[in-house]
């Protein structure tokens, strides 16, 4: 049975993921549960607690509250709650009780930016989807709320880019961030903003001055479609990954003047051979990088494993989007190395070795001291 | 969506008074509930036992949670972490479970794939149903006749992850604690001399006054920790007496006395000596046996806690709730023997501890109750004089006694202790009395330390 699983685990869900990408912009977020999301995400899906600023909560939903629907206690709680800390902003995030309930978000958002004259927004998650989608959930629509329409009178200069989907969740090592902002400095683009670490939430709300997007990782998609919906911003999904750089950077430059959006998985072929490949599993946008990376460095042939939802526009040819752990088993049958993070092990057949890229999003803490800054990964052995 | 007519039952108090509203002299708290019960901030402090912890306890018991990925994940990674990941197991719910209406059905065949897949059957099986299967009226006798049909040889407990339930009724630790008591069943005989101690996380250790009261009568002591298989746990269920410290595990142990039809004690980790006296007292007439003679215990529990005032002198102590069963009960004993107690940290007080509040009321009314979960406390990591007031004046040593402490004063200087790590009585006292010395002379890690989850329990992180 797909939904039954026995020996790894889950990915981070998608309250979690809308927590983590809204950590860094100013507000104030409220987990409308009662207990269990907010425990998993503080204790495994959050690394900046004693780093960084944030305001993150839980509205300790009771049984009371879902049948009786009584939506002012949650709805003066978080005024009560605004009023002592002054956040720029508040956002709602659901789970699954309040989604099956049907709770009306629009009304308790629109009720308490009435009250607390602050922007109030909810973030349509339900606690059954992965950090993919409550991510990307949460910067679309902080995206929606507070971009700003471009300013006239620009000058003309370096192309401009921003880079979308930065999460500790898939680049728990800061220095990533910092890297990939010199990398894009280095290779002649102005750095506009960044989605959502280690940037001012005033340059993000400047995006669409932007010439481009880079989208990193897919939690990174659904906002840089809206900034080429809303501001025609293109994107280029593609992780800049060490040995295909100058490759990343002449698509980002074309997406640019062309204004055509791209993925660098349509464009890559990694190998005929299936048996005997590297096959690489997790997240699409980085995975599928670092096996164009392998290819090119190696000529082995590479194949990515998907397992995370909202990514079928990022699946190149060699990509195959799975679910659950036996089809992930059947999978990766034939294969001659895996690069996973440790905990697909059991997954991995006999014979085949693993090559351990740990990822926040799958393993937790377990192996955060060993997440590498992944501009400069080679796996090793390959 | 409804807003609620009229006027709300009061599970809070009024606006709080004090310094930055969550933190308040304990001469000013209501009781029982000293804060208002709104938003919820946690803490990077994760040294409690969730329910995988405690149901890991249960000698060769698998568990398998059947629930949304959100949740899902924490109790996937607290086992991981305490690597125990090959005894846990997990369905995944989603949206389709619940508009087609069957979440029965996803729950049977998920949990019996579950099964048919592990290489050996386990012979007890923990199955954590959750807050939706409440909300969508899933039929949970059905569940479990079926699984026992299909599984005969497995016995399976009926646990919850429903913390949606847990202000107004049990919390899933109650529930998972009861349902790890039903396999003990009657049997036909009685273990004349085992007395059987239960419902507890944390090891009693054969130092403390309950162990060597009934070692030197012949008795010997019988606990889940050293149970190695299920077999040998259930022969438990033929000892004479149970006991029980923990008040979460009570009731659980209520129902095992009636079923089992032989007497309970409940033994809470009492800090005061008369408190303790009269409880030794209580375990010794429940087995026949003369009172204890403790004057030569409480003499060795004054001797140690002068020698760690010696020491520690006036230094401001903060007490919390995660580490001491009975915060206030510790202030008390604690202040009544010199030393200078600033904070205890706890979100409610406790029914067992209304003597030491009203002691601590009337005798210690600047001492500053802080909360735990209070949204400002976000803003307060560090801030040593909100807690402590002129007491916690910058680059002064504080001493912390337990984790939450330690975190909210960022202090390395601390007692890293959960639930007492299951010490009790004079002996408890005794060897608290040394930790505060060691934790007055060395410092950790706090930030290292305090989001391990499951103190005492193997930690990989």
């Amino acid at each position: 049975m797909r939904q039954a699983y026995i020996q790894t685990p889950c990915y981070t869900g998608d309250v979690s993921g809308a927590c983590s990408a809204l950590y860094e912009l100013g507000g104030m977020t409220v987990m409308h549960d009662p207990s269990g999301c907010n425990s998993t995400y503080n204790t495994h899906d959050e690394i900046r607690w004693y780093d960084r600023e944030s305001l993150i909560f839980l509205s300790g939903l009771t049984d009371l509250d879902v049948i009786l629907g009584d939506d002012e206690r949650l709805i003066g709680d978080v005024c009560r709650a605004a009023e002592a800390l002054h956040p720029a902003f508040i956002a709602l995030v659901n789970s699954p009780l309040p989604w099956l309930n049907g709770t009306d978000f629009d009304a308790v958002c629109r009720l308490i930016g009435e009250r607390t004259s602050l922007p109030a927004f909810h973030v349509p998650t339900n606690g059954m989807h992965d950090y993919v989608r409550g991510a990307g959930l949460a910067l679309e629509t902080w995206a929606r709320h507070f971009v700003k329409e471009p300013r006239a009178g620009r000058e003309k200069g370096k192309i401009r880019a921003n880079l979308m989907g930065l999460t500790p969740l898939d680049f728990a090592l800061r220095d990533t961030v910092s890297s990939l902002r010199s990398l894009l400095s280095e290779a002649g683009f102005e750095p506009w903003s960044f989605w959502a670490m280690d940037d001012d939430p005033e340059n993000l709300k400047r995006a669409s001055e932007a010439d481009v997007s880079l989208v990193v990782s897919a939690a990174g998609l659904r906002a840089a479609r809206f900034l080429e919906r809303t501001f025609g911003v293109p994107y280029l999904a593609a992780f800049p990954a060490m040995g295909i750089r100058d490759r990343v950077w002449s698509l980002l430059e074309e997406t640019a003047s062309s204004g055509k959006s791209r993925s660098l998985s349509h464009a890559l072929d990694l190998g005929k051979e299936e048996e005997g490949a590297l096959f690489l599993v997790g997240e699409p946008v980085t995975m599928g990088s670092l096996a164009a990376a392998v290819h090119a460095r190696t000529g082995r042939p590479c194949r990515v494993l998907v397992p995370l939802e909202e990514t079928e526009t990022l699946l190149g040819p060699c990509f195959t989007r799975v679910s659950g752990e036996e089809e992930i088993r059947r999978a990766l049958k034939g294969a001659g190395a895996v690069l996973a993070d440790p905990m697909y092990r059991p997954l991995v057949p006999e014979g085949a070795d693993l090559v351990p890229l740990p990822h926040l999003a799958y393993s937790g803490r377990i192996f955060l001291k060993e997440i590498p800054d992944l501009t400069a990964f080679v796996p090793e052995g390959l | 969506m409804l807003i609620r007519a009229g006027e709300r039952e009061s599970l809070r108090s009024p606006d709080v008074p004090g310094p930055e509203g969550c933190v308040i002299p304990i001469g000013e708290t209501a009781w029982p509930s000293p804060f208002p019960n709104e938003l919820e901030f946690n803490a990077p402090v994760h040294g409690s036992w969730n329910i995988v912890h405690i149901g890991m306890l249960m000698p060769e018991c698998h568990q398998i949670y059947v629930c949304a990925d959100n949740c899902m994940r924490g109790v996937i990674m607290t086992a991981a972490e305490m690597r125990e990941e090959e005894r846990f197991h997990f369905v995944l719910l989603e949206e389709e479970d619940i508009y087609e209406g069957n979440l029965e059905d996803v729950t049977i065949e998920g949990i019996s794939d579950c099964l048919e897949r592990l290489p050996e059957r386990p012979p007890c099986v923990m199955v954590f149903l959750v807050c939706l299967h409440h909300f969508v009226g899933t039929n949970a006798g059905r569940v479990y006749e079926e699984l026992e049909k299909r599984f005969p040889d497995i016995c399976f407990l009926r646990c919850w992850m429903d913390p949606v339930m847990q202000k107004r009724g049990l919390t899933p630790d109650q529930k998972a604690r009861k349902a790890m008591l039903d396999p003990l069943e009657p049997l036909p005989f009685t273990v004349e001399d085992r007395v059987a101690v239960l419902g507890d996380n944390r090891r009693l250790e054969e130092s403390s006054d309950i162990c060597r009261l009934l070692s030197g009568a012949g008795f010997s002591v019988g606990q889940i920790m050293d149970c190695r298989t299920f077999a040998k746990y259930r022969e438990l269920a033929g000892s004479r007496l149970f006991i029980t410290r923990s008040y979460m595990g009570l009731y659980g142990m209520k129902g095992l006395k009636k079923r089992l039809g032989r007497p309970l004690l409940y033994m809470p980790p009492a800090m005061g000596y008369d408190e303790i006296d009269s409880l030794l007292g209580a375990l010794a007439g429940a087995l026949s046996l003369p009172a204890p003679d403790t004057a030569p215990l409480r003499e060795r529990a004054d001797r140690a806690l002068a020698h760690a005032l010696e020491k520690i002198g006036r230094t401001p102590i903060a007490i919390d709730v995660l580490g001491v069963p009975r915060p206030l009960g510790l202030a008390r004993l604690l202040t009544e023997h010199g030393f200078r107690v600033s904070c205890v940290f706890l979100d409610a007080f406790s029914e067992e501890e209304k003597e030491d509040y009203e002691w601590l009321k009337d005798r210690l009314p600047s001492l500053r109750i802080s909360a735990t979960v209070h949204v400002r406390l976000r803003r307060l990591h560090g801030r040593r004089e909100v807690f402590l007031g002129e007491e916690g004046r910058e680059g002064d040593k504080v001493l912390a006694i337990g984790p939450k402490a330690a975190f909210f004063l960022d202090t390395g200087h601390f007692v890293n202790l959960v639930e007492m790590n299951g010490m009790w009585g004079y002996d408890g006292i005794i060897r608290l009395a040394g930790l505060m010395e060691e934790a007055f002379d060395f410092e950790k890690d706090t930030r290292d330390l305090v989001p391990r989850k499951g103190l005492g329990c193997v930690s990989c992180v």
